[in-house]
């Protein structure tokens, strides 16, 4: 038989994902996608959607619980109920659960939203590791590796077979040929290496609001191309006249004023590549963050050269992404759109406010470079 | 049952779980329990993931909303968040589902639990309209529905299903007891008088010219055949208001029909999810630890009881409340601690230790399963020693400090809230007034306002819905924080507008 509910989950994951049915997405419970900041986990509510109904509106009033304490004893946020009344009679369902995900699933989730390509990895340079796995059942083998319940059932089955099995006085007992043990197999891996180089601009126009759209940004960048190489390293670049490596810390929290010299930034960045990372063995992306407000005319210059002549043949992408400050956005972006058209690795975004991330990630990984 | 055959997804038992399956009935029908044959299923996760978003169903129509409950279920174990251990549904013969890869130990409380429910079920008076043949009319509403898919588009019946789960809570879960026919005769119409001026009579037709007179009782006629209301009595089952008057295409009909009797179906399992919940736990509790338990079960039975009816400090446990208010009823029974005598008495240490040693605590609560659901359950049972003992509070959001605090263990206050939350499912009232508003074919409904406001937006969505169903401007009269207020949707825009008085 057919799961028919197989049909409504996919009808369900297809209104969720904004694909049918657009109108019913504002019913939906939707939490913020970064939750908690664990190493490995991410929380994330299931997307529940809830037909509209008469219904009492928020009450703060409170409801019934049990248990010690005095009044005025607090609960723990966790305990409560947000929709507040205790109400027993409720049929079940309705609230929202939060789950930690790994980041894999995250992963998967992001590259299914924003239809991602996977991102292939420089062909002809895979370094290969060999990697045992556990997956097989063998008749040979150790002791300490014998599969107790692989081999209960080969003793099992025998003695039905045979008619020796007696239901009143159910003894199994393994002999040698029943016996079944682990066994692994060896897989070599491709192995491929990615560097992510990220630049921001931090000069006194970018304000803090610029900032977390960066780091919003570079999160989710982070997420997807870890999900498709197996080691990756992140470096990180900040500049205003002069452009110096910092740790990510650093990179998301310092506050510099002065002016801005990109290509200072873009010099370093060439310079860890070279030094570095031989474009043999790794596949580089580099991101570079701005409010477009160069210093002078002649230093735009710079950077188109340096971009077009060295910095982007070496690396599987360059993303410029410009974001509006208090100060409106400067010319940077237009000047690398009409200087440079004719190489596809360089894709450059407007973001102009957080809303504009999602089509931003969207630009700059779209391609599956 | 012979079509069942065919739907049915389990597997049978095996011999062992057969066996303790009938060793179980046994103790549960030596105990007095009353209940139609019940079939146990084993199901895997995953199956009985896709049961329980069906809402214990192995067919139902066609619908996203099923797909969502099963996401949700299926992340939910699979994050070990939540197991779906026991699952039920009142029909005759009752079926029942056991999890694949439970312990023996669970399988047994499972069974134990599952027959308190059957017992429930089939004797308590708020289930007995129900259609114990809902297994077979679920299948027959999900061949329709895909026979409607069929024909008109999935996005059409899809589409119509979302309006109809908007309002399908507008219903009158006291209807099938009550005839609530239309009054028998209309009331004689009174001609209508006009008023006269006063006058001496030889100036009479002067004053008050026959022509004027005439003209008058022909406006009061009109105005009085206006006014006649329809429906005549605010009427609660909104859903069978639409279904006789709502200009529907006879499948949105049939459709809109299978949602109010689904929905009918499942009204009395909301009204006593306390009592029955407790019920069955009460009867597992008792069957194990009285016949069933062996000895080395009992660590994993103690384990699994307490998950059951475990407390968490800011909610209710209906498991809990009603496995204690069961046990105490019954305790008190026995004992004899009711009537004037026990009331009226107000010494502490003798009430306490009050024991006339009637014995009458087992007839009490088969008595009570049968009559009562929760809000009357909850009324005369829940008294000041009950609360106290169970360390029952209100709590109350302190803006001040930001949390919500313990506010009142005062047992009268608590027993209030239990039984607000409880009313009309914590739903608000809606009523359908006139379907004629302003003699336009509008159809007018009334929030019954008690002190807490409506969810605007939600309302606004609703009514929108509801246009689309009715087909003509729709109203909704409520109150917003004390104000009459009247909320509009003609198609176009809401409109918003206050009322006097």
């Amino acid at each position: 038989m057919v799961l028919n509910i197989e049909q409504d989950y996919l009808r369900f994951r297809q209104i969720v994902r904004g694909k049918i049915k657009q109108d019913l997405k504002k019913y939906m419970s939707q939490g913020e996608l970064i939750g908690k900041k664990g190493k490995d986990f991410v929380s994330i509510p299931i997307p529940q959607i809830e037909m509209p109904n008469f219904r009492f509106g928020r009450r703060n009033s409170g409801g019934v619980g049990q248990g010690d304490g005095e009044v005025g004893t607090p609960l723990a946020p966790g305990d409560v109920d947000d929709e507040g009344s205790g109400q027993a009679g409720n049929a079940p369902g309705g609230h929202i659960l939060e789950v930690d995900l790994t980041m894999e699933e995250l992963a998967q989730i992001l590259a299914e939203e924003l239809e991602l390509p996977r991102i292939q990895p420089k062909g002809t340079n895979l370094i290969k590791t060999e990697r045992d796995h556990y997956s097989q059942v063998s008749k040979v083998g150790p002791e300490s590796l014998r599969h107790f319940k692989r081999t209960y059932k080969e003793a099992l089955k025998r003695q039905i077979t045979a008619g020796t099995y007696d239901p009143t006085n159910p003894y199994i007992v393994p002999i040698h040929e029943d016996k079944r043990y682990l066994s692994w197999k060896t897989k070599a891996k491709p192995e491929s290496n990615a560097l992510i180089l990220y630049m921001m601009d931090v000069s006194g126009s970018m304000g803090d609001e610029q900032k977390e759209i960066v780091r919003i940004e570079s999160f989710w960048i982070d997420t997807w191309i870890k999900t498709n190489y197996n080691g990756v390293v992140t470096r990180y670049i900040i500049h205003d006249a002069v452009a110096q490596e910092v740790d990510s810390d650093t990179f998301f929290h310092t506050r510099e004023s002065g002016g801005t010299v990109i290509s200072s930034a873009y010099e370093l960045c060439n310079k860890i590549i070279e030094e570095e990372y031989p474009q043999e063995l790794w596949n580089v992306y580099v991101f570079h963050f701005s409010d477009g407000d160069n210093w002078s005319g002649g230093d735009t210059d710079k950077c188109i050269n340096l971009l077009k002549n060295v910095l982007l043949p070496k690396v599987n992408l360059f993303g410029y992404g410009q974001v509006e400050s208090t100060y409106g956005s400067g010319q940077f972006i237009r000047e690398l759109e009409n200087n440079i058209t004719d190489i596809d690795n360089l894709v450059t975004s407007r973001i102009e406010n957080k809303d504009d991330i999602y089509q931003s990630i969207k630009d700059f990984l779209g391609k599956g470079k | 049952m012979t079509s069942m055959v065919a739907h049915s997804r389990g597997h049978c038992l095996t011999p062992e779980l057969e066996r303790v399956r009938v060793e179980i009935e046994q103790h549960a029908r030596d105990y007095g329990l009353d209940f139609y044959k019940t079939i146990f299923e084993i199901l895997d996760f995953e199956e009985m993931n896709m049961v329980a978003a069906y809402g214990g169903f192995p067919n139902r129509y066609p619908h996203w909303k099923f797909g969502m409950e099963y996401e949700r279920l299926n992340k939910s174990y699979a994050y070990g968040l939540h197991k779906i251990y026991e699952m039920v549904i009142n029909n005759d013969p009752c079926y029942a589902y056991l999890l694949e890869c439970n312990h023996m130990v669970d399988q047994k409380i499972v069974m134990a639990h599952v027959h308190g429910h059957c017992d429930f079920f089939k004797n308590n008076i708020w289930f007995s309209k129900t259609n114990r043949k809902m297994m077979d009319t679920m299948a027959n509403h999900a061949t329709k529905t895909r026979k409607y898919i069929d024909k008109y588009g999935l996005d059409a019946v899809e589409t119509f299903i979302d309006l109809c789960l908007s309002i399908d809570d507008l219903i009158d879960h006291h209807s099938p007891f009550i005839e609530r026919r239309p009054r028998a005769a209309e009331p004689q119409d009174e001609a209508p008088v006009v008023k006269k001026l006063a006058s001496s009579e030889y100036m009479d037709d002067y004053i008050n010219p026959k022509e004027f007179i005439e003209q008058q009782k022909q406006k009061l006629e009109d105005e009085r055949r206006k006014r006649r209301r329809f429906p005549e009595e605010p009427q609660k089952d909104v859903l069978l208001f639409l279904l006789e008057n709502a200009p529907l295409e006879n499948w949105q009909r049939d459709v809109l029909w299978m949602i109010r009797e689904e929905a009918y179906y499942f009204a009395p399992q909301g009204q006593t999810k306390i009592m029955n919940e407790g019920w069955a736990t009460y009867w597992h509790a008792k069957i194990m630890t009285e016949r069933a338990l062996t000895d080395a079960e009992v660590i994993d039975f103690a384990d699994h009881h307490s998950g059951t009816v475990a407390m968490h400090p800011g909610q209710i446990n209906p498991y809990k409340l009603g496995f204690e208010l069961w046990k105490d009823i019954e305790d008190r029974w026995n004992k004899g601690k009711f009537g004037k005598d026990y009331d009226d008495c107000d010494d502490y240490v003798t009430k306490r230790e009050w024991n006339k040693d009637v014995g009458l605590g087992r007839d009490k609560i088969f008595e009570t399963r049968r009559v009562h659901n929760d809000i009357t359950f909850i009324d005369a049972f829940f008294t000041e020693e009950f609360c106290n003992e169970h360390k029952f509070f209100i709590y109350q959001y302190n803006p001040e400090r930001g949390v919500y605090e313990i506010a009142d263990r005062n047992w009268k206050s608590v027993k209030m809230k239990l039984l607000a939350g409880l009313t009309n499912f914590g739903q608000p009232f809606i009523y359908v007034t006139d379907a004629n508003f302003e003699n336009r074919g509008e159809l007018m409904l009334e929030h019954r306002w008690e002190g807490i406001d409506l969810r605007i937006d939600y309302a606004k969505d609703t009514l929108k819905n509801l246009y689309q169903i009715w087909s003509r401007p729709v109203h909704l009269k409520t109150a917003v924080e004390g104000k009459a207020k009247m909320f509009t949707f003609d198609g176009e825009k809401h409109i918003e507008r206050k009322l006097d008085g």
